[in-house]
């Protein structure tokens, strides 16, 4: 333990002044990850009430979860409409982020700022606007609406990771390109893009969660048999604590941990 | 070397054309935005103008001022939304700064500490606060085994259970950007303090923590304004009794079906979050960081 007379800053404080620190910040790290994973070990117990360590194991929320038809549907239709989002959300982001990134118009920060809108209105309202101008043109308990709906809300993310990516890219290796007689399309598509692919499927990922994870636009658009699985958990919660959703939620928590390894890994990758 | 004119004229104009068409990529995008977001907050700004007979009227934001329930309701929605920011701030600092001073490798795997909750799905976590709060949940049975009260304490469907549970969700909202302004501050500052003989604490609230001011406005800007429109968790753990904006939004359409009034508190919704917006970038010069290159 000699290393605590150690300086631990430039101002020459030593670890041991710095325990409690360490302490404070060790608890606040354990509350914020404990909620996170404590539905996984609950989710096994047998008890209606979801006790903590649960007095008998079981695998019974999961088969419930399984076996239920609505829950079954509900989850297809979020990976479904997740997958299409990040088909759609992806490719349009990629494109705005670069042609506002490269062409230096005199309006290409406020059109930037303009595609950040679907992140700085409050989510409530534009899941309430949507709702209504859905319902006149008939887009209301659709997949296809779902998809456009949470395709805006994800294109913002996308734009600044791939802004992020281009800012540290050297785009000197495009002009070359180009002044040896490629397109611009062909330069981006051949030199660009492999370089910031570790980017492009970081957003695409990011995207998919978006949509995966969205919940008030889905409680006013989707409904019935487009019910989300964000709906659907919703509804169930509100009325009383379904231990069903214990099970759904570790299989959420599994999913996003996987998802977020593989982010951490493109991104350490392109370092 | 002589530039001939035409030529320079032509390579001007060319560029100008190559500079629209590139412009042209970010179409689909802004017609996707302007599709789920204009057109949508656009008529429900309309919407609020439009009377219960159908003429044009401003008697939703008459009876805004008038009605009891809706000053409950902002109130609501402000004391949430300011605690909430105070305890993030409170708590996330210390985490962020602790963060800060770690060398690279530790900082990306503790991190994972807050992106992991950062990229859960909120139903999760708001389902999980909702079984450790409850009455037979783990947290009651903890302090009733260690004695810090004898019976069972409501910590859920009110404020406190919201208010946790909103801290929760919220902390990386501020320790992401405040952490990514320490790093920027130049250690070298420190020493030099150092070296000119002020003790750490000094050179802690003299340089480092003016320095990390704007990365913390920063982040409290980005809770509060999340706060003020979030509508799952405060549902969800307030069991009907923290009425913010959104909840209340939702119980008139439900209810009343009444667009006008509806529309009315989200107009008022919007226009606070835009002046909070515009009244902290200009006083902290915020604008350059999210846009400006290198």
């Amino acid at each position: 333990m000699s290393w605590l007379s150690n300086p631990a800053s430039e101002t020459q404080v030593t670890h041991r002044q710095r325990v409690w620190l360490y302490v404070l910040a060790t608890v606040i790290m354990l509350l914020l990850v404990i909620p996170t994973l404590i539905v996984i070990p609950m989710s096994f117990s047998d008890s209606q009430y979801l006790e903590f360590p649960p007095e008998t194991w079981s695998t019974r929320w999961y088969e419930t979860y399984i076996n239920s038809a609505k829950w079954m549907r509900s989850t297809w239709v979020s990976v479904r409409v997740g997958v299409f989002t990040m088909l759609l959300a992806t490719p349009i982001g990629i494109m705005a982020a670069y042609a506002l990134f490269v062409s230096g118009h005199r309006y290409a920060r406020s059109i930037f700022m303009f595609l950040l809108t679907p992140m700085i209105v409050p989510v409530i309202l534009i899941a309430v606007g949507v709702f209504y101008f859905f319902g006149k043109v008939q887009l209301n308990n659709s997949l296809f609406g779902l998809v456009l709906a949470h395709s805006a809300l994800a294109v913002p993310l996308v734009m600044i990771i791939i802004t992020a990516a281009l800012k540290s890219y050297d785009l000197d290796q495009e002009r070359v390109a180009r002044s040896l007689g490629a397109t611009r399309a062909k330069a981006f598509f051949v030199i660009t893009l492999p370089q910031i692919k570790f980017s492009v499927i970081t957003a695409s990922l990011l995207s998919f969660l978006t949509s995966f994870d969205e919940v008030i636009v889905s409680i006013f658009v989707s409904g019935g048999q487009t019910a989300t699985l964000t709906k659907q958990m919703f509804s169930s919660l509100r009325d009383y604590i379904d231990p069903t959703i214990a099970a759904i939620s570790t299989i959420l928590v599994a999913i996003t941990t996987v998802l977020l390894l593989l982010v951490q890994l493109a991104s350490s990758r392109e370092k | 070397m002589n530039q001939s004119a035409p030529n320079a004229e032509a390579l001007r104009r060319q560029a100008k054309v190559e500079q629209w068409s590139l412009l042209s990529l970010a179409l689909p995008a802004v017609a996707l935005v302007f599709f789920v977001v204009v057109i949508p907050v656009g008529w429900l700004f309309f919407l609020s103008f439009v009377g219960k007979d159908g003429s044009a009227s401003l008697e939703h934001y008459q009876k805004m001022l008038e009605y009891k329930s809706y000053f409950r309701t902002f109130r609501t929605t402000f004391q949430v939304s300011l605690f909430t920011t105070l305890i993030c701030i409170a708590i996330g600092y210390p985490l962020a700064y602790f963060l800060a001073q770690l060398p690279q490798r530790w900082a990306g795997i503790f991190m994972l500490a807050v992106l992991l909750p950062f990229w859960t799905s909120l139903l999760v976590r708001t389902y999980a606060w909702l079984v450790l709060l409850q009455r037979k949940g783990i947290l009651n049975e903890f302090a009733m085994n260690i004695g810090l009260w004898d019976s069972p304490v409501k910590l859920v469907h009110n404020m406190t259970g919201t208010l946790i549970g909103m801290a929760h969700i919220m902390l990386p909202f501020l320790v992401l950007p405040l952490y990514s302004a320490m790093k920027k501050i130049d250690k070298d500052m420190m020493q030099a303090a150092s070296n000119l003989g002020a003790r750490p604490s000094r050179a802690f609230l003299s340089i480092y923590m003016p320095l990390s001011v704007s990365g913390l406005v920063a982040g409290s800007l980005i809770v509060f304004i999340l706060c003020l429109g979030f509508y799952v968790t405060p549902a969800v753990l307030g069991g009907g009794k923290v009425i913010m904006v959104s909840t209340q939004i939702t119980a008139i359409l439900e209810n009343q079906f009444n667009w006008g009034a509806a529309s009315a508190l989200g107009v008022v919704l919007l226009v606070a979050t835009f002046l909070l917006l515009w009244i902290t970038t200009k006083l902290f010069r915020l604008d350059g960081a999210l846009f400006g290159r290198g």
